[in-house]
C-alpha cells in the first residue's frame, strides 16, 4: 500500500507560564511520534485524556504547528508550510470533531454549511453545487427536506452527519475524526460509526480516529497506536494488539474497559495501579514504570524505544518479547 | 429481601417554553437494602431526573413530582417537608455525582467538609470528626489520607476528587446510594479504580444503591438488577444475569448490540457492523400514543401504534413493556 500520510518524530511542545514562582516551564504534549497511514486505510490513537492523541491530530490539520518532526501528505512536507502553499492540499485532509456545535455556524443553513467548501475551493454554477450538496446529503443519511434548516433543528446523531458531509465535499484522502461519537447517546453511537465505515469503502477514505473509547475503536480500526504521556507505547494491527497486547500499559487499558459479563461481578477484576504523572514532571526513563506491574532498573534508567516484538507489533517495552 | 426504598407511580412534570410534559411517567420500583438497581438509559431517558427528584432536589417550578410516592423508611419523601429532608439528604440518603465538584466546595479543604457532614448529622466533636475522616479517606484508598486532610480540591486528580465525594456519600453510614453516573468522566483506568472502590464500600455499608448510568458495560460489573428506561418509562427490569442473557424487550436488545465491546484479552471478536437502532428519541412533548420505542422498532405492529404495553410479568422477576416481547432462553 502506498503511504498517504507519513509522520516522523513529530513533536509538540507548550509552554507554561509560570505561577507565583516566576518561572515558565516546558510541556512535551506529544514526543517523537512515528507512524503512517495507507490509502483507504484506518489508524486508531488511542489513549487517556492528556496522552497527546487530540494534539497529533490538529497538528495533522494544521490547526497546530509541530514544534519538531514532518507531516507528509502524498509525499509532500505539509508541516511548515505556508497558508497560501497549504491551500491546494488543504482539500485532501479534513477534520470531524467530538462536538459539531463547535465547529457548525448555528446561523447558517445546512446547505450553506455544507456547500461553503465548495464555494471556497471556487466550485462555480449554484445550479451544480446544489446538486452536489444534495448528493451529500443523500450519502450521510439525511432527508432532503432538512437542507434548509439551521443546526438547532438536528438531533446531535444528525448534526454529526452534516459535520460529515461537509468534510466530504472535496472529496478528502484522509478524514481526521477526534471523538466523533463520544458526545452521541450509544444508539445513535453505531449509526455513526456504521456511516463512517460505509462512506470509507465508497470513497476509499482513510481515517484517523482519535478516541478512548477501546471498543469503538477496535471495531473501525485497521491498526491501533496507543499513546501514554506524549509518545506512541505501542502500534500494530488492531487484532494483535487486542488479543495480545505486548506493552503493560496496552494490557491496563484492555482489562480496565468494564465488559458487559455480569459474571465479572463477582469475580476479583484487575485493577490499575497509581494514576497518570504529570506532564510538567514526567518520570524518568519509561514513562509508565512508577505504574508498571514489572517494571525493574532499566526502566527508571532507559527510555525504551519502539522495536517489534513476537506479536508483530511495535512496543516500547524493556521487557517485552 | 425487603425493600427499604419503594417508588410507586412517579410522575416529575417539566414546564419548558409554554410546554408541559411528563419527562418521567407512572415509575415503579424497590431497592432492598445492600441491594444495587441500575437505571440504565440514553439521554432523555428520565433516569437522571428520577434520581433528582427521589432526593427532592428537582429544579422547581420548572420540574416538580406531580405523582407518585416515595416510600423511604416509612416516611413519603415526595410529601416531606424541606426540614426534615435536609436531615435526611447526605446523612442517610448519600449522593454522588458524575462531576465532583458539583457536590463539593471548591474554597474549602477536603477534609472538613466532610467532617463538617459528621459535626452536622453525627454530632462528633472536631478531633474526633477528623479521625473518622481520615478513616473514610483510608477506606476510599485516598493515599497519605492525613497529608490529603488539607488538599483543597484544585490540587487533586479527579478521580481523587471522586474518591472525597464517595467518602462524603459514606461518611454518615447513609441507608440509602445515589450515584448519577459516578465514573463517565473518568478515564479507563480510574474509571476501574473507581468501582472497585465503589463496589467494594457498598457491600461493606449495605447500603440501597441507585446506580444512574448509560453504561451497561458498568452495570453488568456493578448491578444486581437493571431497571432500563426509555423516554421516562422502565420498558423492562429484571436481575443482571437476565437481562443480558435474555433480554425482552427490542430496545434492550438493540442497545446491547449496538455497543462495541472489547473481548477479554485472548479472546477473538468479530468486526462486523455494528447492530443500529435506526432512528432517535422521540421528543417527549411529542410521544407517540403506543409504545413510545414503536418508531423505531423492528418487530413493531399494528397494535404498537395504538396502544401502550404495560410493564408486565415475562418470567418470576422479569418485568418488560412489549406486546411482542424477544423469546429466547435465559
Amino acid at each position: 500500500m502506498s503511504k498517504l500520510l507519513e509522520v516522523s518524530n513529530l513533536g509538540k511542545r507548550f509552554t507554561i507560564a509560570g505561577g507565583l514562582a516566576g518561572k515558565a516551564r516546558t510541556v512535551h504534549a506529544v514526543d517523537d511520534v512515528s507512524f503512517s497511514i495507507a490509502a483507504g486505510e484506518t489508524l486508531g490513537l488511542v489513549g487517556e485524556s492528556g496522552c497527546g492523541k487530540s494534539t497529533v491530530g490538529k497538528m495533522i490539520v494544521r490547526l497546530l504547528e509541530p514544534s519538531a518532526g514532518n507531516i507528509l501528505l502524498d509525499g509532500i512536507d505539509i508541516s511548515h508550510l505556508s497558508h497560501r502553499r497549504m491551500r491546494p492540499l488543504r482539500r485532501r485532509v479534513q477534520m470531524i470533531f467530538q462536538d459539531p456545535n463547535g465547529s457548525l455556524d448555528p446561523r447558517q443553513r445546512a446547505q450553506d454549511i455544507v456547500a461553503e467548501p465548495l464555494l471556497v475551493s471556487g466550485m462555480r454554477g449554484a445550479a451544480r453545487r446544489r446538486e452536489r450538496v444534495a448528493d451529500l446529503f443523500e450519502k450521510v443519511g439525511l432527508r432532503p427536506d432538512q437542507m434548509r434548516n439551521v443546526p438547532s433543528k438536528f438531533s446531535g446523531g444528525q448534526r454529526q452527519r452534516l459535520a460529515i458531509a461537509r468534510a466530504l465535499a472535496l472529496n478528502p484522502a484522509l478524514i481526521i475524526a477526534d471523538e466523533p461519537v463520544s458526545a452521541l447517546d450509544v444508539s445513535i453511537q453505531a449509526q455513526v460509526v456504521n456511516l463512517m465505515s460505509d462512506i470509507q469503502r465508497e470513497f476509499g477514505l482513510a481515517y484517523l480516529f482519535v478516541a478512548h473509547d477501546l471498543g469503538i475503536v477496535q471495531h473501525i480500526s485497521d491498526r491501533v497506536a496507543v499513546m501514554y504521556l506524549g509518545r506512541i507505547v505501542e502500534i500494530g494491527d488492531t487484532a494483535r494488539v487486542y488479543q495480545q497486547p505486548s506493552h503493560p500499559y496496552t494490557r491496563t487499558l484492555m482489562d480496565a474497559v468494564p465488559k458487559p459479563d455480569p459474571s465479572r461481578r463477582h469475580r476479583r477484576l484487575k485493577v490499575p495501579r497509581g494514576e497518570v504523572p504529570s506532564p510538567l514532571d514526567p518520570p524518568s526513563g519509561c514513562a509508565f514504570h512508577p505504574r508498571c506491574p514489572a517494571a525493574t532498573d532499566i526502566c527508571r534508567r532507559e527510555r525504551p524505544l519502539l522495536r517489534r516484538v513476537a506479536s508483530g507489533a511495535e512496543t516500547a517495552c524493556h521487557h517485552a518479547d | 429481601m425487603t425493600p427499604l426504598l419503594s417508588i410507586q407511580d412517579l410522575t416529575v412534570e417539566l414546564s419548558a417554553r409554554d410546554r408541559t410534559f411528563d419527562a418521567v411517567s407512572d415509575l415503579s420500583f424497590t431497592v432492598a437494602r445492600g441491594e444495587v438497581l441500575a437505571l440504565v438509559g440514553e439521554s432523555g431517558s428520565g433516569k437522571s431526573m428520577t434520581a433528582l427528584a427521589i432526593m427532592r432536589l428537582l429544579p422547581e417550578p420548572v420540574a416538580r413530582i406531580s405523582k407518585g410516592r416515595i416510600l423511604f423508611d416509612e416516611l413519603d419523601l415526595a410529601a416531606a417537608s424541606e426540614a426534615s429532608l435536609r436531615s435526611i439528604r447526605g446523612n442517610r440518603i448519600g449522593l454522588i455525582f458524575q462531576e465532583p465538584m458539583t457536590s463539593l466546595n471548591p474554597s474549602m479543604r477536603v477534609g472538613p467538609q466532610v467532617a463538617e457532614a459528621l459535626r452536622l448529622h453525627k454530632g462528633l466533636d472536631a478531633a474526633a470528626a477528623r479521625r473518622r475522616v481520615e478513616e473514610i479517606f483510608e477506606q476510599v484508598r485516598i493515599p497519605d489520607p492525613k497529608r490529603r486532610f488539607d488538599d483543597y480540591p484544585h490540587q487533586m486528580s479527579g478521580g481523587m476528587r471522586q474518591r472525597v465525594v464517595i467518602a462524603l456519600a459514606l461518611a454518615c453510614d447513609p441507608d440509602v446510594l445515589i450515584a448519577d453516573e459516578p465514573t463517565t468522566a473518568l478515564d479507563v483506568t480510574t474509571q476501574a479504580q473507581i468501582l472497585e472502590t465503589f463496589r467494594d464500600l457498598q457491600a461493606a455499608v449495605g447500603a440501597a444503591t441507585i446506580l444512574i448510568t448509560h453504561d451497561l458495560a458498568v452495570v453488568a460489573e456493578t448491578a444486581d438488577r437493571v431497571a432500563v428506561m426509555y423516554a421516562g418509562r422502565i420498558v423492562e427490569e429484571t436481575t443482571t444475569e437476565r437481562l443480558f442473557a435474555a433480554p425482552q424487550h427490542p430496545y434492550t436488545h438493540g442497545l446491547l448490540g449496538s455497543i462495541p465491546h472489547i473481548a477479554e484479552a485472548g479472546r477473538a471478536t468479530e468486526r462486523g457492523r455494528l447492530a443500529e437502532i435506526p432512528g432517535t428519541v422521540p421528543a417527549l412533548w411529542a410521544l407517540p400514543r403506543g409504545c413510545a420505542f414503536a418508531p423505531r422498532c423492528p418487530r413493531a405492529r399494528q397494535r404498537c401504534e395504538d396502544e401502550r404495553p404495560p410493564l408486565s410479568d415475562m418470567a418470576p422477576g422479569h418485568r418488560a413493556a412489549c406486546w411482542y416481547p424477544m423469546k429466547g432462553a435465559a
